[in-house]
């Protein structure tokens, strides 16, 4: 009989001691807010555009910690969609079509001459990368742009263009060597077969 | 001194008599010159001159932007003709912004002198006058040689190597220069070592170059300097920074760090005749050796060349071949890239132009599969794993590519030359490394817009609490002027009270009398009508109908009287001045009591009023945990209040009760009577037929009558 008293309070005790150093660490080490949040508007390509149907890439990155599907992003394109997979430890999916399709990257430019200082772009530009005042001709901070189309809808006058970003020197990008010859008579697919 | 050794390495066929032949020359002057912006590391210079300018030679044509950057400089006199993208030397084929000089031959300086003695002007103004001459370090990254000076700044720099090895084929330009200004060299040597202070000076050169070594020791003999001219073995690639370094000095520069951060400091004996020319001479940077080699080539030569030179005129003076020439490379076989243009020209960092016969090149075999032979582990000078580097570089595995260090990758292209399968893996890690740095590139981009996104929200929800605030402060301040006014009011009401006697009073007075009298009169009426509709029809409550009557008849008679009495007195002026107090009185007294009904009510709304106040001001108190005393001293004046209510309500029934009604009674069927006109008028609204309608509406008027006359009755009391 002792020895199981014994046990009990020993038991007790380990059980008192673990549950204080639990409380403490809860205490002390809370985590404010999702950290996986963070970790998912990182990925996001922060464009800020909302073809993903939210206003922005932070509260896109809420609804996916939430549950929400990983492929809406079409700025980001499927990079972006297997990084999140991976983060998340989920299927890979292609991009849902419904949101748009990837894109090379753009950036506005608004054609001065007709522009009639409405200020409604500045509005809307969510990077602030829109220089202007009332009645005064705006124009596109180049670098700052993310080609986000949030600002062509409400020019009054459709002033603004979305222009391809160009290959420079500064951002070209050596291409993928050309895969290996197939040696092997069988491995060869020939342009008949594979529209076969 | 020993000579050490670096891992792997290459012995290629070296191919560099063909263009040591014949002595150096100069280039001819071509008649346009395309100048690229950028000719180096960093960012593009910024062009100071435009269209239709005349230069002279060596005049600055394009300022640094930047820290890292370098001034680009005429090569010769002439006339601007064009600023516009041309083809550049750049693997990648695309055109840059270019300045276009239409040269006029006469090859006219502009005024420059160099510094009579360098070692009187402080570090930072020689270093500041060599960036101003447009060096760049010539032996093929083009890093601002001025940045490099600097960096005994913020290191201890204990050596100075001097690279001079030139390890791979075909390539003589370094060579040729050290033949022929083997002087100029040490010079530049000396005003590196005045800005550097280190504690040894090391030549580094393969010993493939004998002339080039024995020119420079006669050079050196004359120098004050400690130089050691150190000959290592031909092998490939010797020249690379880290590979030279670790042959002559055993040390290994750590991965992701500069040669600086171990006390070394490595430059190109190019640029240290460069540094002595702009120096002595005052010369910027315009010009350099080029090699021109090559089977297609009828003299492979070596050609003092103006920076801006297409290869195509350089091809053309060295006796090109077209129809043997199959590519043309620039820079060495091994980690040179081929250029389709041949106006593509000559800047800072072209040490060699190959044109190649399809038999001296012939395009590579086709890639076979990696058999993991593990040959170009052996190869790799800088201790690489090439093959796993190429099946995550394969795979775009970039993470774990860059875990095994491909950035420490120099794309030598020793593993692809040892490849037994022609795999061109230095292809595979430049697409590895490029769409790592792209990636890199547009999370910067990514986190840049993530700031910026962030920062407006910020600002609006700043802008949101402020207009908020705002809109709360004025309503606070539009209450504050509104209880000031009311208070004014009051004031001017109690003034006016107390100056009863003042003639507008007494017509005011006379004013409120009449429409007593007409609102008595009217309430009689109706009162009357109501009765004889409830005579007829034999409703209850004629009695009391009869009673409230008879009452009304009597007030109505009394607010007549008081307002005849009243038109007499002001008739009257002589009588109202004489006894203006007596009058006012009685007038006041008379009102009061016809109006005492009326009055009473009114009491009772303020009553409440006050009761309610004194509530909440209780009910504060005590959250606000206020001192006893208050809390008890508001309790008192809470309980009278009520006190006073409860007895001013019960007065009211209690008159009602004199007059025979039922003040609840009365309520109710007043809310009642209300309930009927609405439900009859939204029947008839809502009727389908005009003949329902109509007999609907017919029903209306003696329900709204009920109603008005109850709310009448009801008004009486409250």
């Amino acid at each position: 009989m002792d020895s199981v008293l014994t046990a009990i309070f020993v038991l007790l005790a380990l059980a008192l001691v673990f549950g204080l150093i639990l409380g403490y660490a809860s205490v002390r080490f809370k985590v404010e807010g999702n950290p996986i949040v963070d970790q998912i508007d990182a990925i996001l390509p922060q464009t800020q555009c909302g073809q993903c149907g939210h206003p922005g890439c932070r509260p896109y990155a809420q609804a996916i910690a939430s549950g929400e599907a990983i492929n809406k992003c079409p700025p980001g394109g499927q990079a972006t969609i297997d990084q999140l997979a991976e983060l998340l430890n989920v299927e890979s999916i292609p991009l849902d079509a419904e949101h748009g399709s990837e894109d090379v990257r753009k950036v506005a430019y608004i054609r001065e001459d007709e522009c009639i200082g409405c200020t409604k772009c500045i509005q809307a530009c969510p990077v602030d990368a829109i220089l202007g005042a009332a009645k005064q001709m705006h124009t596109v901070i180049v670098s700052e742009c993310t080609g986000c189309d949030l600002c062509v809808e409400p020019c009054p006058v459709d002033c603004i263009d979305m222009i391809p970003v160009g290959t420079t020197i500064g951002n070209w990008k050596w291409p993928a060597p050309p895969s290996p010859m197939q040696i092997i008579a069988t491995d060869r697919s020939t342009p008949s077969e594979e529209t076969a | 001194m020993a000579v050490y050794s670096f891992h792997g390495g290459i012995h290629p066929p070296e191919n560099k008599l063909q263009s040591t032949q014949t002595p150096l020359v100069d280039a001819p002057l071509p008649k346009h010159l395309v100048i690229p912006v950028l000719q180096h590391i960093g960012m593009a210079a910024d062009p100071v001159v435009s269209v239709g300018d005349t230069v002279l030679k060596g005049q600055v044509i394009a300022e640094p932007v930047g820290r890292i950057s370098t001034a680009i400089h005429a090569p010769s006199s002439g006339r601007v003709i064009d600023i516009s993208q041309q083809p550049v030397p750049h693997a990648s084929g695309l055109e840059a912004e270019c300045i276009i000089i239409e040269t006029d031959g006469e090859e006219r300086w502009i005024e420059h002198a160099g510094l009579a003695d360098y070692k009187q002007l402080a570090p930072n103004s020689l270093i500041d006058f060599i960036r101003s001459k447009g060096i760049a370090g010539m032996g093929g990254a083009g890093f601002p040689t001025d940045v490099k000076l600097h960096l005994g700044d913020d290191h201890i720099v204990n050596t100075l190597i001097i690279n001079a090895a030139e390890c791979e084929p075909y390539i003589t330009s370094d060579d040729m220069l050290m033949r022929t200004s083997a002087e100029a060299i040490v010079g530049g040597i000396e005003i590196i070592a005045h800005l550097l202070k280190p504690h040894h000076i090391i030549i580094g050169i393969e010993d493939n170059k004998p002339e080039a070594i024995a020119a420079l020791k006669a050079a050196m003999e004359s120098s004050r300097l400690e130089i050691d001219l150190q000959v290592v073995p031909t092998k490939y690639p010797s020249g690379g920074e880290r590979q030279l370094i670790q042959l002559l000095t055993n040390i290994e520069v750590p991965s992701g760090q500069i040669p600086a951060d171990v006390g070394i400091v490595c430059q190109n004996v190019g640029t240290a005749a460069a540094i002595h020319r702009a120096v002595t001479t005052g010369e910027p940077l315009i010009s350099r050796i080029v090699t021109l080699t090559g089977a297609a080539l009828q003299q492979p030569q070596n050609l003092h060349t103006l920076l801006g030179t297409p290869f195509s005129t350089l091809l053309e003076f060295a006796g090109v071949d077209h129809d043997k020439l199959s590519k043309l490379v620039m820079g060495g076989p091994m980690m040179g890239v081929p250029v389709t243009s041949p106006h593509i020209p000559v800047i800072k960092t072209t040490n060699c132009i190959i044109a190649t016969t399809s038999e001296e090149m012939p395009p590579p075999p086709p890639a076979q599969a990696c058999i993991r032979c593990g040959m170009c582990e052996q190869a790799c000078p800088a201790q690489l794993l090439p093959q796993q580097l190429y099946w995550f570089s394969k795979g775009k595995e970039f993470d774990k590519a860059r875990q095994h260090n491909l950035f420490d990758c120099i794309e030598c292209g020793a593993c692809a030359y040892v490849c037994p399968s022609n795999i061109p893996l230095v292809q595979y890690y430049r697409f590895a490394k490029s769409e790592i740095r792209n990636e890199e590139m547009e999370q910067r981009r990514a986190d840049h817009a993530r700031a910026r996104f962030e920062a407006r929200q910020a600002r609006l929800e700043r802008e949101a609490a402020e207009k908020a605030e705002k809109r709360k402060q004025r309503a606070i301040e539009a209450a504050a002027a509104q209880a000031a006014r009311k208070k004014e009011q009051e004031r001017a009401a109690a003034k006016a009270a107390e100056s009863g006697t003042q003639t507008a009073d007494a017509e005011a007075n006379i004013k409120a009398l009449k429409v007593a009298a007409a609102v008595a009169r009217t309430k009689l009426s109706k009162a009357e009508k109501a009765l004889k509709n409830a005579r007829d029809k034999g409703l209850e409550g004629i009695d009391k109908l009869e009673a409230t009557v008879t009452d009304l008849s009597t007030k109505a008679d009394q607010a007549q009287a008081a307002y005849d009495k009243a038109q007499a007195a002001s008739s009257q002026p002589t009588s109202r001045t004489s006894e203006p107090a007596s009058n006012t009185n009685s007038v006041a007294n008379s009102d009061a009591e016809c109006e005492a009904k009326q009055d009473k009510p009114v009491d009772l709304k303020g009553l409440k009023q006050q009761v309610s106040i004194m509530r909440t001001k209780l009910k504060k108190a005590n959250a606000a945990n206020a001192n006893p005393a208050e809390i008890e001293e508001l309790e008192t004046r809470l309980s009278a209040a009520q006190a006073e209510l409860t007895a001013a309500e019960q007065q009211q029934i209690d008159r009602a009760a004199a007059e025979g009604i039922d003040l609840k009674q009365l309520k109710i069927d007043a809310a009642l009577a209300k309930a009927a006109v609405t439900k009859a008028e939204r029947a008839a609204k809502a009727a389908e037929t005009d003949e329902e309608r109509l007999t609907l509406e017919s029903e209306l008027p003696p329900k709204r009558e009920t109603a008005e006359k109850l709310a009448a009755q009801l008004a009486r009391f409250e």
